[in-house]
């Protein structure tokens, strides 16, 4: 008994023992626990406290309303508006393609739209919501509202779209938005205003659209908002409304614009007009244009194709990229250079035989007029655009001297206008041969820049840039497309401000002989006449040509032998009033023959409009228009 | 004569557990309609469950230990029917067969093996007379093995380690020897690599997950990153009641049951947990109490069994929801919805409560 005791007792001692150790191991783990929810909620409690706050609050950005893009006198060119989009968010709908078939029983959605869908979802996640089809009318959106409950995923939204209403109008200069792409947020980043476009689907891809894209954006708004674990917002914390865009005001008058297109008629050129003393840009042309309401949404690929093979090349936009040999109208540039260098002032004359020849050389350069034009002065030689005058003035200046003068009018370089993709041209030097083509530079070459041909190329932008500039005696105004730009909210305006680029010192007595030189021009027996013809203001002009294809020498060109697209280019630059000149254009038609009588009426047109407010009257086919003097084309580029 | 009969109806009632356990199971209630999303059919339901578990416990409380004893081996021998009878005909349920199908009813045979298998072994124990010897425990390590390699065949690794725990909480209190202590544990470190070749993939991904959970954000280390970050984000004094936004909105997983505690410490805190460690604290103490003062081996195994084995759960739960050990399901102690659970708990403090109660009967 007393053996048993003991050993109950022993077996007591070491079951306790055991309890024991048991114990101090549930203590020693339950203070681990403590430790690390001490470490969890004491310690790391801010880490924490910003991973639930980031968990909860989501930003929801609310987009601003892009700002307008108005005519000077309010006419709309860009506008915003809501429609109805049908939308399908492709991570709630477990087979898209019946989704789709099941929803086109409904309501029609067209091949394109499936197109746009599929672009649409490719640049985008599948939990957000990509239109099926858009401009739902009130009709279809009743249809489908009465079968929501048979396509989950699928619902009715309304989104703001961009949509210019005057179409083609001043397509290239107000240009269009599209979708936002990986170069474009790229191109955000790196000027660091990405999370201003937290939201935005599109963005300005060219013209005024693109180089106004931070005013017309205007600012984002966000809300804060709690959101559960499936990212639905349950309750907005806090919001911040978003600024909308300013709304930009062009210099050009849309009516203006439309009369220059008109005049176009389907030929393809460009024509830029220029207020010379603001540097105001009052229309801006390239024919043909586009839809840019077809960009808005994502183009599809038959209007793609079908504008970008066109042989027209609609897409390009031709004042800002289109580069023509200047041909005569550089002439009164030419002549400037030589009187501001001494040289030709009257009453120096030449008396032409209808060629120039180097000295020591039998080629001849020809003028335009084999029998030649006789005694021509200075003035003259504007006035009957004398090109034996010009290869000799050329030559005797020397291409450097040429070059370094005329690039003070804006050829050669860029003008800083307020668009973007502009290029410089090409105003060719020796240095400018030797790195281009390791040649050495001949003479000759200078003697053909003389009448604005060789290696010259000018764009319609800088050709009236620099008809501006001289209309302006030798002060360049900075071309500008936009007059103001208007808060969107206040309606204050702030006036784009007229910008002095260059005061080129000249001689008052110089520009006076090229002005009335090219005053003459359209006087009768100047070489634009009919243009001047019947006008209550005078006007200052030049007219040119320039070849497409090389002609050999004593080979007559015939106009009408030749394919079309092998035509030469007509231009006409002009300003009026000539006493006091308020708009400066160039004029450019591919392929249109001759200057006077293919761009000159244009030109007179828009300034018919543009001065007196008068329309232009129906066409008639005037034959008299075709009797005027008219220039032949110029010589040969190269012997 | 009324204090007579309610001397009468509770005298086999621990006052002192059943106090603790009364603030844990209301605290359970407002957690639940908390986790809940403020659903109170939920807790009704679980008002339900608490009653009929209390009830299964009182019932125990008041069968004495010595008809305990004497159900040790036919509860035994009908857990092992019933799990290889679930092996067999079990029903398949997010891809583990865990549950019996008895048409009237679904049971989960594993549940009533957390408490036969401590009470066969503890039996065991109690039959031999003197010094345990080695041989003995080799028969209690098979009678142990063969329901956990059961129910880890299910597969439930949750619930046959705790199984397995609360078995070996009965051969440490046995005696088991130091020396053996320390080889298993050197032999279980040396076989590690042979258990994690042995172990399916999600219970793979579950203990990498464990050391970093951030490796697969929305898939395995989800649950954990979300409630190590509603824990976090409680701070010293909690979001307050109904105010944890992980909680309400829908960031964590599993709120109602497994990661209860989530909702708890997002809720209330710092403070909070130290107070629920102190109730738990509290219940196990008084239970190592009840197992030291328990009058025969079969009691004394038993209690401290029950006991310890209330310690794993609540550790192994608190551990896995606040990150130091792999995502294994098991539910927090008392606070979980679940009725299964709550019902094999309530049965084990029952058995507690016999164990303390009829001591003096027995000893006088």
């Amino acid at each position: 008994m007393g053996a048993e005791l003991k050993n109950y007792l022993h077996e007591q001692y070491y079951f306790k023992l055991r309890l024991g150790v048991a114990g101090l191991f549930f203590i020693s783990l339950f203070a681990l626990l403590a430790f690390r929810f001490y470490y969890l909620q004491i310690d790391q409690y801010t880490h924490y406290q910003t991973l639930a706050e980031n968990n909860r609050i989501s930003l929801v950005p609310t987009v601003p309303n892009r700002g307008l893009i108005l005519d000077k006198n309010g006419v709309v060119f860009a506008h915003n508006f809501f429609v109805y989009t049908l939308e399908i968010t492709p991570a709630k709908v477990a087979n898209l393609e019946n989704t789709i078939a099941e929803l086109s029983q409904l309501i029609e959605i067209s091949s394109l739209d499936r197109k746009r869908f599929k672009k649409f979802r490719e640049q985008s996640h599948s939990f957000e919501s990509a239109p099926i089809r858009t401009h739902l009318n009130e009709v279809e959106a009743a249809k489908f509202a009465v079968n929501h409950y048979r396509f989950p995923g699928v619902e009715i939204k309304s989104r703001l779209f961009r949509h210019y209403p005057l179409g083609k109008l001043g397509a290239h200069m107000v240009g269009y938005i599209g979708r936002i792409n990986d170069k474009d947020i790229d191109q955000l980043k790196q000027e660091g205003v990405f999370s201003n476009y937290k939201g935005s689907d599109h963005i300005g891809k060219s013209g005024i659209e693109q180089f106004y894209e931070q005013q017309l954006h205007g600012i984002t708004g966000f809300q804060q908002v709690e959101i559960d674990a499936d990212g639905h917002a349950v309750r907005v914390l806090s919001s911040n409304a978003p600024i909308p865009g300013d709304n930009i005001i062009l210099s050009a008058d849309s009516k203006l614009q439309e009369i220059g297109e008109q005049a176009f008629g389907n030929r393809r050129g460009a024509m830029v007009a220029i207020n010379p003393k603001t540097g105001e840009v009052l229309a801006y042309v390239s024919q043909p244009a586009f839809d840019p309401n077809l960009f808005v949404d994502g183009i599809d690929s038959e209007n793609w194709k079908m504008l970008n093979e066109s042989i027209d090349k609609p897409l390009i936009n031709r004042p800002l990229r289109g580069i023509y040999p200047p041909g005569s109208t550089f002439k009164p540039f030419v002549a400037l250079a030589g009187l501001e260098a001494g040289k030709r002032a009257p009453p120096f004359a030449i008396t032409d035989p209808g060629f120039f020849s180097l000295p020591g050389s039998s080629h001849r350069y020809r003028d335009w007029k084999p029998s030649g034009h006789g005694y021509v002065d200075i003035q003259k030689a504007i006035t009957i655009s004398c090109d034996t005058f010009f290869y000799g003035l050329a030559m005797e200046l020397g291409i450097e001297k040429l070059t370094a003068f005329v690039r003070h009018f804006g050829f050669g370089r860029k003008s800083d206008i307020d668009i973007k993709g502009e290029i410089e041209g090409l105003l060719p030097t020796p240095e400018w041969k030797q790195r281009r083509f390791k040649q050495p530079w001949y003479p000759g070459e200078t003697v053909i820049v003389g009448i604005g041909q060789g290696y010259t190329l000018v764009t319609p932008l800088q050709l009236a840039q620099a008809t501006a500039i001289l209309a302006n005696n030798g002060v360049a105004m900075k071309p500008r497309l936009v007059n103001r730009i208007e808060n969107a909210l206040t309606g204050k305006q702030v006036n784009m401000p007229a910008l002095v680029q260059d005061q080129i010192a000249l001689d008052p007595k110089n520009i006076d002989i090229v002005k009335r030189g090219m005053i003459d021009v359209t006087l009768p027996g100047g070489t634009a006449a009919s243009v001047g013809a019947n006008a209550s203001y005078s006007i200052a002009a030049k007219t040119g040509t320039a070849q497409v294809i090389g002609i050999r020498q004593n080979e007559k060109y015939n106009e009408h032998a030749i394919n079309e697209r092998h035509r030469d280019h007509a231009l006409f630059i002009a300003y009026a009033p000539a006493e006091d000149p308020t708009i400066a254009l160039s004029v450019i038609v591919e392929n249109g023959g001759h200057g006077g009588s293919a761009a000159g009426p244009i030109a007179r047109k828009v300034m018919d409009y543009y001065l007196l407010g008068k329309l232009p009257a129906q066409e008639v086919v005037s034959n008299n228009a075709q009797a005027a003097v008219t220039e032949p084309p110029e010589e040969e580029l190269h012997d | 004569m009324i204090n007579r009969l309610f001397h009468q109806l509770f005298k086999h009632i621990d006052s002192f557990l059943m106090v603790c356990l009364f603030f844990a199971l209301l605290l359970s209630l407002f957690v639940l309609y908390s986790a809940s999303g403020q659903n109170f059919s939920r807790v009704y339901a679980q008002g339900v469950n608490m009653l009929i578990a209390l009830g299964a416990m009182w019932i125990v409380a008041n069968i004495s230990p010595q008809n305990l004893e004497r159900a040790a081996r036919p509860l035994y021998a009908l857990g092992l029917a019933l799990l290889v009878a679930v092996a067999l005909f079990g029903v398949i349920s997010h891809g583990a067969r865990r549950w019996l199908n008895l048409g009237f009813m679904q049971i989960q045979p594993s549940e009533l093996m957390r408490i036969a298998a401590p009470m066969m072994i503890a039996w065991y124990f109690a039959t031999r007379d003197g010094k345990p010897k080695a041989s003995h425990f080799v028969i209690a390590g098979i009678m142990l093995a063969i329901p956990v390699a059961l129910i880890m065949k299910q597969p439930d690794l949750g619930t046959s380690l705790l199984i397995a725990s609360s078995g070996f909480y009965v051969l440490f209190l046995a005696g088991l020897s130091w020396r053996f202590l320390l080889g298993a544990g050197v032999s279980l470190l040396a076989l590690a690599p042979v258990f994690w070749s042995l172990l399916h993939d999600y219970q793979r991904r579950r203990i990498e997950m464990l050391f970093d959970p951030s490796q697969d954000p929305l898939g395995a280390g989800y649950h954990t990153i979300q409630s190590i970050i509603a824990i976090g984000s409680g701070g010293a004094a909690g979001k307050g009641w109904l105010n944890g936004t992980q909680t309400q909105l829908d960031f964590l997983p599993e709120r109602t049951t497994d990661f209860i505690f989530a909702v708890f410490s997002e809720e209330f805190g710092f403070l909070g947990n130290m107070l629920l460690l102190s109730l738990f604290s509290l219940i196990i103490i008084r239970g190592l109490v009840i197992a030291s003062q328990a009058q025969n081996t079969f009691c004394r195994l038993l209690a401290g069994s029950i006991t310890l084995n209330f310690f794993s759960y609540a550790f192994v739960n608190m551990g896995m929801v606040s990150g130091i050990l792999p995502v294994v399901g098991v539910p927090l102690p008392l606070i979980s919805y679940g009725g299964t659970s709550m019902l094999t708990l309530c049965v084990g403090f029952g058995i507690l409560m016999s164990i303390h109660t009829h001591k003096k009967l027995v000893a006088t």
